[in-house]
């Protein structure tokens, strides 16, 4: 009886509501939502969104599209929600139905509707329908990539049906692709998806890769009652790496195949409420003080029938012995199951190389900005021999110099363009300073310049410090810098740190060419191999001793910039790279820059590989690292190339 | 009325209090408050806002009237970034300056450097910064959120709005990562989260090659799974990181990043267009709507000029010295046993709307807000829970879910419910 | 008569230290008068120990030459060491009296586990890693104090020195050390309690009833006395056929390697020495500091050690531990905030902002200008000036103060 009078209510409930879909407003499915629409939740918001997006109204695409980009407001005095500009502290309310300008009302009457990411790709996922064949080609992507985003069964039937219209080439591209991924997904018929999936044989996508992971699912099981239809992976016996013997007794635990043991704290709680007159099982509580009297006083407790049985010589090895554990698909269908994996297979073995091909790429990348670092370095003590323990200070010398300019400059790509050679000048100035202030006086006591230059290193850092603070500093990038050369889903390196590759390139031929075909190149090379000879001939060792200190000290402020640009600005930036650069310089071989190219190659490499082994702990690679540095320079104390005869000046 | 009388009546005990007995421990003029914050050293910005916060507040009450009718004077010291300093520097506050009341520290390593020095001196110590919960000390009043109260939420935020089904967190390599991490890690199990969807990476401090770490991050998405990134990476090191994460081009539509120590003093650090979209929880922004965050922001800005930003710590020191300033009223001492006491069910209203009450573990009742970052390095507030009391010992980890701490009742910060035994009263730092 | 003619310091020296205890154990809160504070008595009984270390540092510096960057490394290892076993004794005592409330008693394997619990529980972790191993007995700990740095100055020293690497490669080699010991430290993987290090120093096990007044001051009688018997030490080794032969090393090594000297076992002997001096401060030093954690190891801090020791004045024992505890205690002064700020009108110098920079200018001052420290100094007084060389070089080596002390 209710069932019927439930059944007729229903009808007419229906029949009520196709009528008025007449004349109903947009405004009238978003009131019927309306708590759900200001909750803002994902878990409650689903029924709102299916509602507007079948609403069948014209304007279901627009209230989705404000509603998704935070444009859709509720004003206080109705609870009505309307598309909303705002300017100053008015915010001017249009009707989704009509477009008609409602009223200008102040700020504090209207609440914005603010979905977050969630909601707002559950937003995406229902315009899909609505854009999928709209006229402007970026909606149609926008549209595609929400499908690969948040894909839905439900999507299946107008993507394929859009296929045929679409004209513009990139786009149908995508929308195959996109039609074979939610095809693996989502599609009834094997033989269709089995295509799809060998669609995608050694493809780099990470979609095509989400797509056919979840196909392989598999999950451990009790395998003695599996049904004959099961799909399954591999057979496991317990005690392997898979499935260890305490894991594999748990699913027979909860397959009901066996019992499980009290624990030790089970037990231990179970003797604590037994305990009577100060005894437990007729053991004093006082004498409970190992665990074989505690198993003893349990036993005798277990015989009395108070707790659960217990077997002291029980053995899960021995429960677990014999017994058949698998791993079986979610996936029913072996053949599909069988395609994905062989395709999946030719995909990790190309992800396996990209993923190389991109650590490497990492590495050269590190290995550019250490060699950056140290290039300035490598002139001052690789070839002067003078410790700059300052020459870290002199780094971000320069990138403050960038972060002042940007300051002067708006425009980013300009404001670069002078950073560079106003960082150059300004920590050539200071080189200069120093070598003719200090270092002049203490070449012959190599190990007091090194304190030395730590004072002026400690006091420039302060200095930094009080006039910009502690707070790293923005140093931003111009807009062209910005983002990644992507060669492929697993291969993508920034633009930025191209860019300080090529700057470093740079550098070494500026650095050669002074070296080898200035004459300051050769003074000065004369000067490092024999001052008083050098100065015999003619050259001013104190000119050449201090341009070249400036030269090296430049170079650093420009290494500065660039870095600034990759990291951060502030003013301890600079001991973060000192140590570094020294071992740079070292491992490399002092006096040479092929030896400094070297080293920096090899501790960036040696890094990433480090870090590739141990991905969860990047402090850990950097200990080994350094640890690996000391033990090789135990072994090449000259470093990497040794320069040969007087010249290495011991 | 009733004010008035009962400030009468102190005013009458403090008189007769002077005379009788010089030595009486309350109402002594001025009431001293010490400032225990870096001024120099690595964590001297983030600490001077803190000192500077505190000094305007104490000005504000002194033009108030002061407290117990005494003007407060302000003891500030410069632990200086040295963990040990702390320590000497507490001593020395409580000792030698003799002071009522401190607020301070900012690292959980420097807090703990302190500890003992107050539980041994029975000194009372605000600490205002979001920490990783596990301690319960009778003299610390800890106004910054516990795990429950900022990662906690953002992870249910992450689960149930944002549908993350694989996780990744990030972290320096330190307490406060350390044990978060550990705590979200046996909370997405409970949930449901398998082991090998959790991807755990620590860095070093001011960590800036973050390439490796940002592919391994969109590499996780391979199967098919959504991936989240749950941030606890400290101070200068968020800048690499944002800007390797923008430079990859991943938009927090595809791998959201929540983070929990990255607020308005550190977005100024960095150009935040290309960041728009991911997140942060915290119990306070800046951009909160309220006529009292209105006027504290203004207060704020008048005193240290129009481009500074306020953040959650300052809102936890505004919450802890006026929760302390009533506390003293009721009590009519600065003695700190009567204090203590006192505070227990102080109210103050939130600088986001609400009331923040203290609760008998030292913790507050504060609301867990998330923001998404925009492009002017605000955040735009898209969820704000109620008021959720702070828990000293997480429920998500074995060995301390069986503890509580209840200081008002029990007497007692490290109370096992199982064995109903107080494990300890003074801390183990 | 001899004896003194030796040591001509000694004496001056002793008996400045004895004042000094004296004065400060009758002006201290626990025995004393009270107008010393007790937490500057633990910065004065810490000073103590950093002059400490600074003598070792002059030993393998001002002496031997080798300008190492990694001596704090040694002195935070032995701080680290008695650090573990303040940890676990106080723990253990924690735990026994609360478990003790429980109706089971507890069992050896559950103290331990509930130990673990509470010292890693920081770092979310309970299992003691192997390193603990001997944190259980005081009397293991304290030989660890003396073993650990000691056997990694032997390794790291005997590696280096083999392979002959010197001046400053062997400074940059060592700082590394000093370095890839902190990052070790830091990581919460080593089973060192990771950043948040070991706290909580300076409660003694056992000893709660005794108020810190009291144990600041037998701490710094201890750092006073062990001060006396390294200063016994080093004067000591400096003096007779070792100390030409050190000296040597310092000026020219490969005439001292020619004359048949192994250079390298005299290096090494040096070198290990002063780490295990340098151990012995830190297992002194960090009770009183409360806390140790990886910061206290970075490469800052033992290049500030040569500081001081480059201020005090090298080459001369005394002139280490002025620098020491002239540097410390000023650094003191002046972070501390007590120091008036300058107003010059335009500009307000606040000592917070400006002393480091004030201590790196003086730094390069020194070095540029009085390369003998603070110790340069007692020279004036004693009359004992440098000849007036006209010019002329030092010979074959600049820089050393070999005249003067040909005079000893």
């Amino acid at each position: 009886m209710i069932r019927r009078i439930l059944a007729a209510c229903l009808v007419f409930l229906t029949l009520a509501l196709t009528a008025q879909a007449q004349d109903r407003t947009i405004q009238d499915v978003l009131q019927e939502h309306a708590e759900a629409i200001v909750k803002s939740s994902r878990t409650t918001i689903g029924p709102a969104i299916e509602a507007v997006a079948n609403s069948g109204q014209p304007s279901a695409q627009t209230v989705l599209q404000k509603w998704q980009n935070k444009d859709m407001w509720q004003w206080s005095e109705n609870g009505f929600f309307y598309a909303a500009t705002v300017a100053g502290s008015d915010v001017t309310l249009t009707d989704f139905d009509t477009g008609e300008t409602v009223a200008i009302v102040s700020k504090g009457d209207v609440t914005q509707l603010k979905p977050n990411s969630g909601i707002r790709a559950m937003i995406g996922a229902a315009l899909v329908q609505f854009q999928l064949n709209d006229p402007d080609a970026e909606r149609r992507r926008e549209a595609l990539l929400a499908i690969q985003r948040d894909g839905e069964a439900s999507h299946l039937a107008p993507l394929r049906a859009s296929i045929e219209n679409e004209d513009n080439p990139e786009i149908k591209a995508l929308k195959e692709v996109t039609e074979r991924l939610l095809t693996i997904s989502f599609d009834k018929d094997d033989a269709r998806r089995i295509a799809a999936i060998k669609g995608f044989t050694s493809s780099l996508s990470l979609d095509a890769r989400a797509a056919l992971n979840p196909v392989l699912s598999a999950k451990l099981v009790y395998a003695e009652d599996l049904p004959e239809t099961a799909n399954i992976k591999r057979e496991i016996k317990p005690g392997s790496e898979a499935l260890s013997v305490r894991d594999a007794f748990a699913l027979m635990v909860s397959a009901g195949a066996a019992t499980a043991q009290p624990t030790i704290s089970e037990r231990k709680s179970a003797l604590s409420e037994h305990i009577v007159d100060g005894k437990v099982g007729g053991i004093p509580v006082t004498e409970l003080i190992s665990q074989e009297a505690r198993d003893h006083a349990y036993q005798a407790l277990a015989s009395e029938g108070f707790v659960a049985a217990f077997d002291p010589a029980f053995s899960m090895e021995a429960a677990v012995k014999g017994v058949r554990f698998a791993e079986v698909y979610d996936e029913p269908s072996a053949a599909v199951t069988d395609a994905a994996q062989e395709t999946l297979h030719t995909i990790n073995r190309a992800v396996g190389f990209n993923q190389f091909l991109d650590l490497s790429l990492d590495g050269l990348s590190l290995a550019s900005i250490y060699f950056l670092a140290a290039i300035g370095l490598a002139i001052t003590f690789g070839v002067m021999g003078v410790i700059n323990m300052a020459h870290g200070e002199f780094i971000m010398m320069g990138a403050y110099t960038g972060y002042v300019v940007q300051q002067i400059i708006p425009d980013y790509t300009v404001s670069i363009l002078v950073a560079i050679p106003m960082a150059f000048a300004l920590t050539f100035a200071a080189g200069v300073a120093m070598e003719r202030l200090i270092i002049r006086w203490l070449y012959n006591r190599p190990l007091e310049t090194l304190l030395a230059t730590f004072g002026v290193s400690i006091a420039l850092q302060q200095i930094a410090k009080n006039i910009f603070g502690t707070q790293a500093r923005p140093l931003t990038s111009p807009g062209w810098l910005d983002g990644a050369l992507v060669f492929n889903d697993v291969l993508a390196i920034s633009y930025i740190r191209i860019a300080i590759f090529v700057l470093a390139l740079v550098f070494l031929g500026i650095f050669l060419f002074i070296m080898k075909k200035t004459r300051l190149g050769l003074e000065t090379r004369a000067v490092t191999q024999n001052p008083r000879m050098a100065a015999s001939m003619g050259i001013n060792p104190d000119r050449v001793n201090m341009l070249t200190f400036g030269l090296g000290s430049g170079i650093a402020g420009v290494a500065g910039v660039a870095i600034g640009l990759y990291a951060k600005v502030t003013s301890e930036m600079g001991t973060d790279y000192i140590v570094q650069s020294f071992m740079t310089v070292v491992v490399g071989g002092v006096g040479n820059i092929w030896g400094t190219l070297l080293g920096a190659l090899g501790i960036g490499f040696l890094q990433k590989g480090i870090e590739w082994f141990n991905p969860s702990n990047t402090l850990a690679a950097q200990t080994y690292m350094i640890i690996f540095i000391i033990i090789f320079i135990q072994f090449r104390p000259k470093g990497i190339i040794a320069l040969k005869g007087r010249a290495a000046g011991d | 009325m009733e004010v008035k009388t009962k400030l009468k009546a102190t005013l009458a005990t403090a008189l007769f209090a002077s005379t009788a007995m010089a030595s009486a421990a309350f109402a002594e003029c001025p009431v001293k408050v010490g400032v225990l914050h870096s001024l120099s050293g690595t964590m001297a910005i983030s600490e001077t806002t803190l000192k500077d916060t505190m000094l305007m507040l104490i000005d504000e009450q002194n033009a108030k009237g002061g407290v117990l009718g005494c003007q407060i004077e302000a003891v500030v010291v410069d632990p200086a970034s040295d963990w040990p300093l702390f320590a000497e520097k507490a001593r020395e506050l409580l000792t030698v300056h003799n002071v009522d009341v401190m607020f301070g520290n900012w690292t959980s390593v420097s807090r703990k450097s302190v500890l003992p020095v107050i539980e041994e001196l029975n000194g009372l110590l605000f600490y205002p910064v979001q920490y990783e919960g596990e301690e319960s000390s009778k003299n610390v009043f800890y106004t910054g959120a516990a795990p429950n109260q900022q990662a906690i939420p953002a992870t249910d935020y992450f689960l149930d709005e944002l549908g993350v089904e694989k996780f990744a967190l990030l972290g320096t390599d330190y307490v406060y990562p350390r044990t978060t991490n550990n705590i979200l890690e046996s909370y997405l199990k409970s949930k449901g989260i398998a082991a090998e969807d959790i991807f755990v990476n620590y860095t070093p401090f001011g960590h800036s090659d973050w390439s490796k770490i940002v592919s391994d991050v969109v590499a996780l998405g391979a199967d098919g799974k959504k991936v989240g990134v749950i941030s606890t990476i400290n101070g200068d090191a968020n800048i690499g990181f944002y800007k390797e994460l923008a430079a990859a081009g991943i938009s927090a539509d595809d791998i959201p990043v929540v983070a929990f120590s990255v607020g308005e003093e550190e977005l100024s650090g960095l150009d935040t267009s290309n960041l728009v979209g991911h997140l942060a929880a915290w119990n306070y922004f800046q951009s909160a709507e309220s006529d009292l965050n209105a006027e504290f922001i203004a207060a704020w800005k008048a005193k240290m000029g129009e481009e500074r930003v306020t953040n959650d710590p300052m809102e936890a020191h505004y919450i802890g010295f006026n929760m302390w300033v009533n506390a003293v009223e009721a009590a009519g001492s600065t003695d700190v046993d009567a204090v203590r006491t006192a505070m227990y069910g102080q109210e103050f209203p939130n600088l986001t709307g609400g009331t923040a009450v203290m609760n008998v573990n030292h913790h507050l009742s504060k609301p867990v807000l998330i923001g998404e970052i925009q492009a002017d390095g605000q955040f735009d507030i898209i969820s704000q829970t109620a008021e959720v009391p702070g828990d000293a010992w997480t429920d998500f980890l074995p060995e301390s879910a069986v503890l509580m701490s209840d200081w008002k009742d029990l007497g007692c910060g490290m109370y096992n419910t199982e064995t109903k035994t107080c494990v300890q009263i003074k801390s183990n730092y | 008569m001899d004896f003194l003619k030796k040591y001509p310091s000694l004496p001056a020296f002793i008996a400045t230290l004895l004042i000094f205890t004296l004065a400060v154990t009758f002006l201290s809160e626990a025995y004393g008068t009270g107008a010393i504070s007790t937490s500057f008595v633990k910065t004065l009984g810490k000073t103590l120990c950093l002059a400490l270390v600074a003598i070792s540092m002059d030993l393998v510096w001002g002496y031997t030459g080798i300008l190492s960057l990694g001596h704090f490394a040694f002195f935070g290892l032995g701080g680290y060491m008695i650090g573990m076993w303040l940890m676990f004794a106080r723990t253990k005592l924690i735990v026994v009296e609360s478990m003790a409330a429980a109706d089971i008693p507890a069992t050896a394997l559950e103290i331990k586990d509930a130990v673990g619990t509470q010292i890693f529980g920081v770092v979310g972790s309970s299992d003691f890693p192997l390193v603990w191993m001997f944190a259980h007995s005081f009397w293991a700990q304290i030989a660890l104090v003396v073993l650990v740095p000691g056997l990694l100055a032997l390794v790291f020293g005997w590696l280096a020195f083999r392979s002959r690497v010197t001046g400053v490669y062997l400074s940059i080699l060592t700082q590394a050390m000093t370095l890839a010991l902190s990052l070790y430290l830091f990581q919460n993987d080593s089973g060192l309690r990771g950043n948040n290090g070991l706290s909580g120093l300076q409660n003694l096990p056992g000893l709660d009833a005794v108020s810190q007044d009291a144990v600041s001051i037998w701490f710094f009688w201890a750092s006073a006395f062990a001060l006396l018997v390294t200063y016994l030490i080093a004067n000591f080794v400096v003096s007779g056929k070792f100390g030409s032969v050190i000296r040597g090393i310092r000026d020219d090594e490969a005439r001292v390697r020619f004359l048949g000297y192994s250079v390298e076992g005299f290096k090494l002997f040096v070198f290990v020495l002063t780490a295990i001096i340098a151990g012995i401060g830190g297992a002194l030093y960090y009770p009183q500091a409360g806390i140790i954690n990886p910061a206290e190891i970075a490469p800052i801090a033992s290049i500030y050690l040569a500081v001081w020791v480059a201020i005090g004045g090298r080459g001369r024992i005394y002139g280490a531990v002025i620098g020491a505890g002239v540097v410390s205690l000023v650094s003191t002064y002046f972070t501390g905030g007590q120091a008036p700020n300058i107003n010059l009108g335009f500009y307000t110098i606040k000592w917070v902002d400006w002393w480091q920079v004030l201590l790196g200018l003086s730094f390069v001052l020194v070095t540029l200008f009085a390369p003998k420290g603070i110790g340069g100094l007692f020279d004036l007084i004693s009359g004992r000036l440098s000849p007036d060389r006209k010019g002329a070089p030092l010979g074959p080596d600049q820089g050393s103060l070999r005249e003067e002390e040909a005079e000893q």
